[in-house]
């Protein structure tokens, strides 16, 4: 369990928390219509005859959009309703031309699931924790209104309308901020996985809807809560919760009473205040949207849904970690993006097959190297490199040569910051630029030799027992061969003739 | 040479064909009656050089030996709730008045597409919701026929009284209708016409401006059985643009046509025999079992249990649909905008709609709001749901029993304008009869079958099983075959 609680002047308080996200359906055509869904057109470009509800017009369900939402459906573990149904939502706006929303209230596609979150000591999550998801039902999104066009009109852009969102609704099962981003945050990444939604939420494709209340330490009925609309990055949802929390234990503490309300989120000032009470809300007179069929889902449609689901990131997580033998740390950081494991994947495969080891044997290398080298390097040299040049095949060869001892671990770095810089090959360039171990056991054995004989009285003391002064020889070595030795070679060499 | 438009389809049809007369003629002929019918308000805009222009290409593609279609040389009336490219579209109101679509109907797309042609946009009610046609903003229409030693004017029905007039009065060899509950068949037995409301999915709603979504049904109405399967099959087919479409092929249903009923077991409805029916309309009921029973049917009693409330279930479900379906009509985009000085979002809303809707568009719209409405929902709306399903278990446990229905259309004849004003409710009995086979999404039909003490057409409705519009069809023919009806109204207007 959490243990984040708001210390107030009554006592303890613990939140709860429940997220509605709601995310874009990746798809080339709307929920409806044929109408292109690219972000970012000219406004009122992609609007199609039914987008803008002229008289007489039909939807028409978009396959690609369910078969989305259901292998979203089958990612989470829920159960996938086989018949579901499309209900109107009614209520008039601007952005809204059909003067309803199409959605599904009654009989949603997908029903139970849930999702882990995983332990993170750091984020104040100390343990693995299931959060239960309620549903997933798919609606058409509205379009977007622009008030700063016009002195004393706004203006409408349709492109959005009727561009498929999934409707992810969670349980109220997170007790703390930290447990909301993690959950939004995964959820993110499943859906990336799957393909199912770009989760960029920087460009609207995610959002959520966040509700909270809070209780007393052990109270067992739930508070009044308040939902706040639209919230659109992790650290946003998060620092709603906050505010949301804190501001209800001051309004509760003070003899006051939480609405029920909605309230939207001010990103300038960190608050949330009042959009619309509960006497305001609509009556959105829900019924079955009677130009629609129900939507009926057969075997075949359902069996090529969850065949084309890829590794998800739980099973690929605790893959690396048994099979491949990561730490738990380097997988879960391998895990959390589509296109890390996309890249690290990549690279342990190529760099297994130059090497000619099994990928097990290599793969912590190749993590390593992944996470922590190569990030680092690129870094390092800032605009100076270019990022085509890291190409898989050229860290292998760098993953490769190290891995026979032909470089260092620092020249394994010097070589990729050329690569970088210029697209040059790693193994031309170990060779031109003399970036290569001397592994010829005779020119460090002529090394040792003077290095022992100069030092007959450090020689006496080692073998004397002072193991200490091994790491002396180890350095003088490696300095008479100017670094360039292979470290291996040069203990082994020492071990044999200080004896 | 005889008058071309005392010619029905199918005669209009082999008449061009066989080079008997041109399109262009009978355009011409149907033209100068429309023009000459302004009286009648039958139109809300004609579209003579449409008419023209059709003809014209299929006069040209005679020339040229090629295929001139099902419906090729035929003029035809377009119920202004079809959207036709680049002419105006309205569904007779206000809010609508000027809207000029980019895109053409399926089902207007699929008759130019067999050849016939457009003599105009047909009045009808405001957004096909009325019985009389006196809810269009752009005026009543008037039926042709007048009562025996009376001048009172007659509604032609709604609320396709256009599409009834038109055809009835000669200014159309045939016109589409909508059929929502009852909006084809009860416009058709007042004037003395055919038309049949097909298996719901059968057209397309494509284009169709939307009243109650799961009840809206296109389609033909015309002189006679024949012509109806005609027109129907250039209407039907599947359209992936519509998820409610049939995916099925169309059946070759003039082809089909026979009217040897040879057993066929036609079902007489004891719930039908209602209090308040007319005598004669009771008469007229009692010859059409007659005259099935001569073509070889089998007539048997049978009950639908549920029928009384299927009109109330109705007037939920369809006022609830539209109540939805209407919403788009805001002033935001095309059509209507009535925004007053400083009017903020929601003034305009309310203005425009105050202006743009008529009483009984109103009317219907709060009907519906009311019913969806949080705490009415599970009273009104649920319930009504399952009455509908009780409705369609009753016919599908009746055709264990018969093959076809035979039934009155309307529990009376044309009644006279504003008979019922003020009493809207007694209005929407006019549906009485025809309101179940829409519930139940069937294909139901109206023939004429004699004229009453006032001189004055009903009709007998026929209902099918789903996808059998072909025993419907063939049951019409036998009554058409056996009724001799061939009144039609004396030239006034």
């Amino acid at each position: 369990m959490t243990n984040y609680r708001i210390q107030g002047a009554t006592g303890e308080w613990e939140v709860v928390i429940g997220l509605e996200v709601h995310a874009q359906v990746t798809s080339n055509a709307k929920l409806f219509s044929g109408a292109s869904t690219e972000f970012g057109a000219e406004p009122n470009t992609q609007v199609s005859l039914i987008d803008a509800a002229m008289p007489g017009m039909l939807p028409v369900p978009n396959r690609e959009c369910i078969r989305q939402a259901v292998r979203t459906g089958m990612a989470i573990e829920a159960q996938i309703n086989a018949w579901s149904r499309f209900d109107r939502k009614n209520y008039f706006y601007a952005d809204l031309p059909q003067g309803y929303q199409i959605s599904q209230l009654y009989h949603p596609i997908v029903g139970e699931g849930q999702l882990l979150i995983e332990a993170d000591e750091k984020a104040g999550i100390p343990e693995d924790k299931i959060i239960g998801i309620e549903r997933i039902h798919v609606e058409q999104d509205a379009g977007k209104l622009m008030h700063d066009q016009h002195p004393t009109m706004s203006y409408v852009d349709l492109n959005r309308v009727g561009i498929a969102l999934m409707e992810i609704v969670s349980k109220p099962d997170m007790t703390s901020p930290a447990e909301a981003g993690a959950y939004v945050r995964k959820l993110r990444s499943i859906l990336r996985y799957v393909g199912s939604c770009d989760g960029n939420m920087e460009e609207g494709s995610m959002r959520a809807d966040v509700n909270v209340s809070v209780r007393k330490v052990g109270d067992s009925e739930l508070g009044t809560r308040t939902e706040t609309k639209n919230v659109n990055s992790v650290r946003f949802v998060m620092q709603v919760i906050e505010y949301e929390a804190n501001r209800q234990v001051d309004v509760l503490e003070s003899g006051g009473t939480v609405d029920q309300e909605t309230r939207l989120f001010d990103v300038a000032t960190g608050t949330t205040r009042t959009m619309r009470s509960k006497e305001d809300a609509h009556d959105y007179r829900y019924f079955p949207d009677p130009d629609l069929l129900p939507l009926e889902l057969d075997d075949a449609f359902l069996s090529e849904c969850r065949e084309s689901l890829p590794e998800l990131p739980d099973a690929k997580r605790a893959r690396y970690e048994g099979e491949l033998g990561l730490t738990p740390y380097n997988a879960r950081e391998l895990t959390a993006e589509v296109e890390t494991f996309g890249r690290f994947e990549t690279l342990l495969a190529a760099t297994a097959t130059r090497i000619g080891k099994p990928e097990k044997d290599v793969a912590t290398q190749v993590a390593n190297w992944a996470l922590s080298v190569a990030p680092g390097v690129m870094k390092s040299l800032g605009d100076e490199a270019d990022p085509a040049h890291a190409s898989s095949g050229a860290q292998a060869s760098i993953l490769a040569m190290q891995d026979k001892g032909e470089i260092s671990g620092g020249q394994a770095k010097e070589i990729y910051e050329i690569v970088l810089k210029t697209g040059r090959d790693p193994e031309e360039i170990a060779d031109t630029e003399g970036l290569k171990q001397v592994s010829d056991t005779g020119a460090i054995e002529a090394a040792i030799d003077e290095i022992l004989a100069n030092n007959q009285d450090k020689v006496e003391q080692y073998k004397g027992g002072k193991d200490k002064l091994f790491g002396f020889f180890v350095g003088q070595t490696m300095k008479a061969m100017q670094g360039k030795a292979n470290p291996a070679v040069v203990n082994q060499l020492l071990k044999d003739k200080l004896g | 040479m005889t008058d071309l438009t005392n010619l029905g389809v199918k005669a209009i049809r082999d008449g061009v064909a066989g080079g008997d007369f041109t399109a262009r003629e009978v355009a011409e002929a149907f033209n100068a009656n429309v023009a000459a019918a302004k009286d009648l308000n039958a139109f809300i805009v004609a579209t003579p050089e449409k008419a023209l222009e059709a003809a014209d290409a299929v006069d040209a593609k005679r020339a040229k030996g090629e295929d001139l279609g099902q419906m090729g040389g035929v003029p035809i009336g377009m119920k202004d709730l079809f959207c036709t490219d680049g002419v105006q579209t309205t569904a007779a109101s206000h809010i609508l008045e000027g809207f000029v679509p980019q895109y053409e109907s399926t089902v207007s797309a699929n008759l130019w597409k067999a050849g016939a042609g457009m003599l105009g946009k047909l009045n009808l009610d405001q957004f096909a919701m009325g019985s009389s046609n006196e809810t269009s903003y752009f005026g009543n229409v008037l039926s042709p026929w007048k009562k025996a030693g009376s001048n009172a004017a007659l509604i032609p029905g709604g609320s396709s009284g256009g599409s009834s007039t038109a055809v009835a009065a000669r200014l159309a060899p045939a016109a589409t209708g909508t059929d929502t509950g009852g909006s084809i068949r009860q416009p058709a037995a007042v004037t003395g016409i055919t038309g049949i409301k097909p298996t719901y999915g059968r057209c397309s709603r494509w284009g169709v401006v939307a009243f109650a979504s799961s009840l809206d049904q296109a389609g033909p109405m015309a002189r006679d059985v024949t012509d109806c399967a005609i027109m129907l099959e250039a209407m039907a087919g599947f359209d992936p643009k519509d998820s409610t479409s049939l995916d099925m092929p169309v059946p070759q249903w003039e082809a089909g046509l026979n009217a040897d009923l040879k057993g066929k077991k036609v079902g007489i409805p004891r719930e039908y025999r209602m209090d308040g029916t007319d005598q004669a309309i009771l008469d007229s009921w009692e010859r059409g079992k007659e005259w099935l029973r001569d073509a070889g049917a089998e007539i048997v009693d049978i009950s639908l249990p549920h029928t009384k409330y299927a009109l109330p279930a109705y007037y939920i479900i369809a006022p609830a649909e539209a109540s939805s379906n209407l919403a788009r009509y805001d002033g935001v985009r095309y059509g209507l905008r009535d925004l007053p000085e400083g009017a903020g979002l929601q003034d305009m809303y309310a203005a425009t709609r105050a202006a743009g809707f008529g009483d009984e568009v109103k009317r219907r719209i709060l009907i519906g709001t009311y019913v969806l409405s949080a705490g009415f929902y599970d009273a009104y709306y649920t319930q009504a749901q399952k009455i509908r399903t009780l409705v369609a278990q009753d016919f599908e446990k009746a055709w264990g029993e018969c093959d076809l229905i035979l039934a009155p259309t309307t529990p009376n004849a044309a009644f006279p304008l504003g008979g019922f004003d003020g009493d809207p409710l007694a209005m929407y009995l006019n549906d009485v009869f025809a309101v179940p086979a829409s519930l139940a999404g069937l294909p139901a039909m109206s023939v004429p079958a004699m004229l009453n003490g006032d001189g004055l057409p009903l009709g007998l409705q026929i209902v099918g099983k789903p996808f059998d519009e072909q025993g419907v069809l063939n049951a019409g023919l036998a009554i058409e075959q056996r009724s001799g009806f061939d009144a039609t109204p004396e030239k006034w207007w």
